[in-house]
């Protein structure tokens, strides 16, 4: 069978105008007829050459960070806006999801949104008609049916346009970003549709930043980088290898350039001692100014899909004084009870909690292998956290 | 379905792709005829007020100026090519504005993006309609006063609807094509529509210039067609059917321009939006 979707060789460009507004004046375009445009423009890939297969019921996550991409792919898959060079054959009715509740007015009623979104999502009258009890059931918004829209309250709103979504059946559905809304609660359910939808054979593709929600919804994923694909495969492992692509991520990271205000130059990392008593030695570098005010440092954990676990700050009181050249500080930092996994760290220094000098994200990589319970044979989910608080009983 | 996307090339009206979307068109002009009388206490009699009471000052004007209205009663002679005047003016106006008042929904999903310019036009043809249910009381009530053909307004109404709506929609996606691109027109857009009134024959009949190159060019109007073969359903005179030539080849000529140009620069409207 022929792949429901074949990309080949995509490349997306924009002209980018350095001293100019986005969208010309009429005054723009008839000066540039006569004479040379003086504003430099420059051309910017923000996809190049991109190439993939998608299989019928095949569910993709598509990762990258911050203008790897992804949303220009979407748009570009989605027909919103055409590609540079290269062209895609789809097999199948698509729809794509790169908001919810587009062309939501809020003059109309309930009722009359879940239709006219409906129909711009794709659905026919009749899949309305047949569908729309349960809409509104999915929403829980029957008692408001009749209300117009700018009464309802956001999360409404968004339960609302949530609930038309869920109710797509397309061949393909592309959904962008769209979780990242909605309380907790209900994202979960529309996880949970989601991944019902793609029992039934659909095929999804699924660009997140959440790649809890990636890893659990899709079997493979693709790794962008500035526009092209960097990796493709399983969702663990893409998700694995994005995670240790980070910048700076051994245990010796150096800054290279200079810099004009304090920072640090140099970072070593040490583990030791054993479990439960790990201690972590950190020893940086830091290039020091007489003009800075006093500062102090502290260091960020998190985890490896990146939730803040703790701070730690060796010294709250200011105690890097200003001087010329560079100064070495010492630190340890105690892990007691983390659980075996993968941890980042930021590296900061400034003088008040609320003005930075230097911060430098996940620049240091933290690997544990062991239990901080010897004895623990079943393993630790991270639904119970990443630490073990040592506890013990009193009496029994 | 298999489709295929590619680099923006190729030139077509789109009209079958259109035909798939009609259900979204349909519920796009519904959207705008809901939500203009939505919260309003008189609702779709608007429709009626706007062109009554032009039909009111213009009359009044007409007789304190001595304006002529050839053979008709001038309430009638004004109402009568108010209705289609409605038509284009909002048509126009709206269309002109549809872009950039859609822009989120253009950003976000696909759809052949003619069918915004599409859905002003029939939103503006909406109002028509209740407009027009006066326009049949007065003429009966004039009955005795105009030469009342049954069968030659039959005839002429249709045509000089197409007409109107041809050239509404012709200029409108014009206009909707460069607004996204040249928000100048957001301001040019009302001042296009005043000055073509003023040439148009709504308030007083063509046949005031007495030097005919002028008729020539006021003729270029592509309303002027569509107003004179309208009253010349019940008026009972002769066409000067050059100057309605030339008015319909103008009307074609822009809705063929205006919807090139459109098809031509919709594949970036998304990314200028």
């Amino acid at each position: 069978m022929k792949p429901i979707l074949e990309i080949k060789n995509i490349s997306k460009k924009f002209r980018i105008q350095h001293n100019g507004q986005v969208y010309m004046s009429m005054r723009d375009s008839i000066a540039s007829l006569f004479k040379r445009s003086t504003s430099s423009s420059e051309d910017f890939y923000a996809l190049k050459d991109i190439s993939f297969n998608v299989e019928q019921g095949e569910c993709i996550g598509i990762i990258g960070k911050n203008g790897a991409g992804k949303s220009t792919l979407l748009k570009v898959l989605s027909r919103i806006t055409p590609p540079t060079t290269g062209n895609i054959i789809s097999r199948g009715r698509m729809a794509s999801l790169l908001e919810v509740g587009t062309g939501f007015h809020p003059e109309l009623t309930g009722r009359e949104n879940v239709y006219l979104n409906g129909s711009i999502l794709g659905m026919s009258r009749k899949e309305i008609q047949s569908k729309f009890d349960e809409i509104i059931d999915f929403s829980g918004t029957e008692k408001f049916l009749d209300t117009p829209l700018k009464f309802y309250s956001s999360g409404m709103q968004l339960r609302l346009a949530f609930s038309v979504a869920a109710f797509l059946e397309p061949e393909i559905m592309v959904i962008d970003e769209v979780l990242a809304v909605g309380d907790a609660e209900f994202q979960k359910k529309c996880i949970g549709k989601m991944e019902d939808v793609n029992k039934h054979g659909r095929t999804i593709l699924f660009v997140s930043h959440d790649l809890n929600a990636v890893q659990s919804l899709c079997k493979k994923a693709i790794l962008l980088k500035d526009g092209q694909i960097s990796m493709t495969g399983e969702s663990d492992t893409v998700i694995n290898h994005y995670l240790h692509s980070g910048t700076f991520t051994s245990n010796n990271w150096i800054q290279k350039t200079e810099l004009k205000h304090p920072h640090f130059k140099k970072i070593d990392v040490k583990l030791e001692g054993s479990q439960p008593c790990l201690k972590l030695m950190v020893n940086t570098t830091i290039k020091c100014f007489p003009e800075m005010q006093p500062s102090f440092i502290a260091f960020d954990i998190y985890s490896k899909l990146g939730s803040p676990l703790g701070q730690a700050i060796p010294n709250l009181e200011p105690f890097i004084l200003p001087t010329v050249g560079t100064i070495n500080i010492a630190t340890e930092i105690e892990l007691n009870g983390f659980i075996p996994g993968e941890y980042y760290m930021d590296a900061w220094i400034g003088p008040h909690f609320s003005e930075t000098y230097d911060w430098q994200k996940e620049c240091i990589e933290i690997s544990i292998i062991d239990s901080p319970q010897k004895n623990r044979t079943y393993p630790h989910p991270p639904s119970h956290g990443f630490f073990v608080p040592p506890s013990k009983i009193l009496y029994s | 379905m298999e489709y295929e996307i590619k680099p923006h090339q190729k030139l077509n009206l789109g009209l079958k792709e259109i035909w798939l979307y009609r259900e979204m068109l349909f519920f796009f002009t519904w959207r705008d005829i809901k939500v203009k009388y939505k919260q309003t206490a008189l609702g779709f009699t608007w429709a009626i007020i706007q062109p009554v009471i032009l039909m009111v000052l213009f009359s009044l004007a007409g007789a304190a100026l001595n304006i002529p209205s050839e053979t008709l009663p001038h309430p009638l002679f004004t109402y009568s090519a108010l209705t289609l005047w409605m038509i284009f003016s909002t048509g126009l106006t709206n269309a002109g504005n549809s872009m950039l008042s859609n822009a989120n929904i253009i950003r976000k999903i696909y759809f052949p993006r003619l069918i915004i310019p599409i859905a002003s036009v029939l939103t503006a043809l909406f109002d028509f309609f209740m407009a027009f249910i006066i326009l049949i009381g007065m003429l009966i009530y004039y009955h005795d006063r105009i030469t009342f053909d049954l069968s030659k307004m039959l005839l002429l109404f249709p045509i000089s609807i197409i007409i109107t709506v041809i050239s509404t929609f012709g200029i409108g996606s014009l206009l909707a094509a460069l607004t996204i691109k040249y928000r100048d027109f957001r301001y040019v857009t009302p001042y296009l529509v005043q000055i073509l009134m003023f040439i148009t024959p709504v308030i007083y009949p063509i046949s005031i210039f007495h030097f005919t190159g002028a008729k020539y060019i006021l003729a270029i109007n592509p309303m002027y067609s569509a107003v004179e073969l309208f009253r010349s359903g019940f008026n009972g005179q002769v066409l000067e059917f050059r100057l309605v030539g030339i008015s319909l080849f103008f009307a074609l000529l822009f809705f063929i321009v205006g919807i090139y140009y459109f098809r031509k620069t919709e594949a970036y409207f998304a990314d200028l939006a």
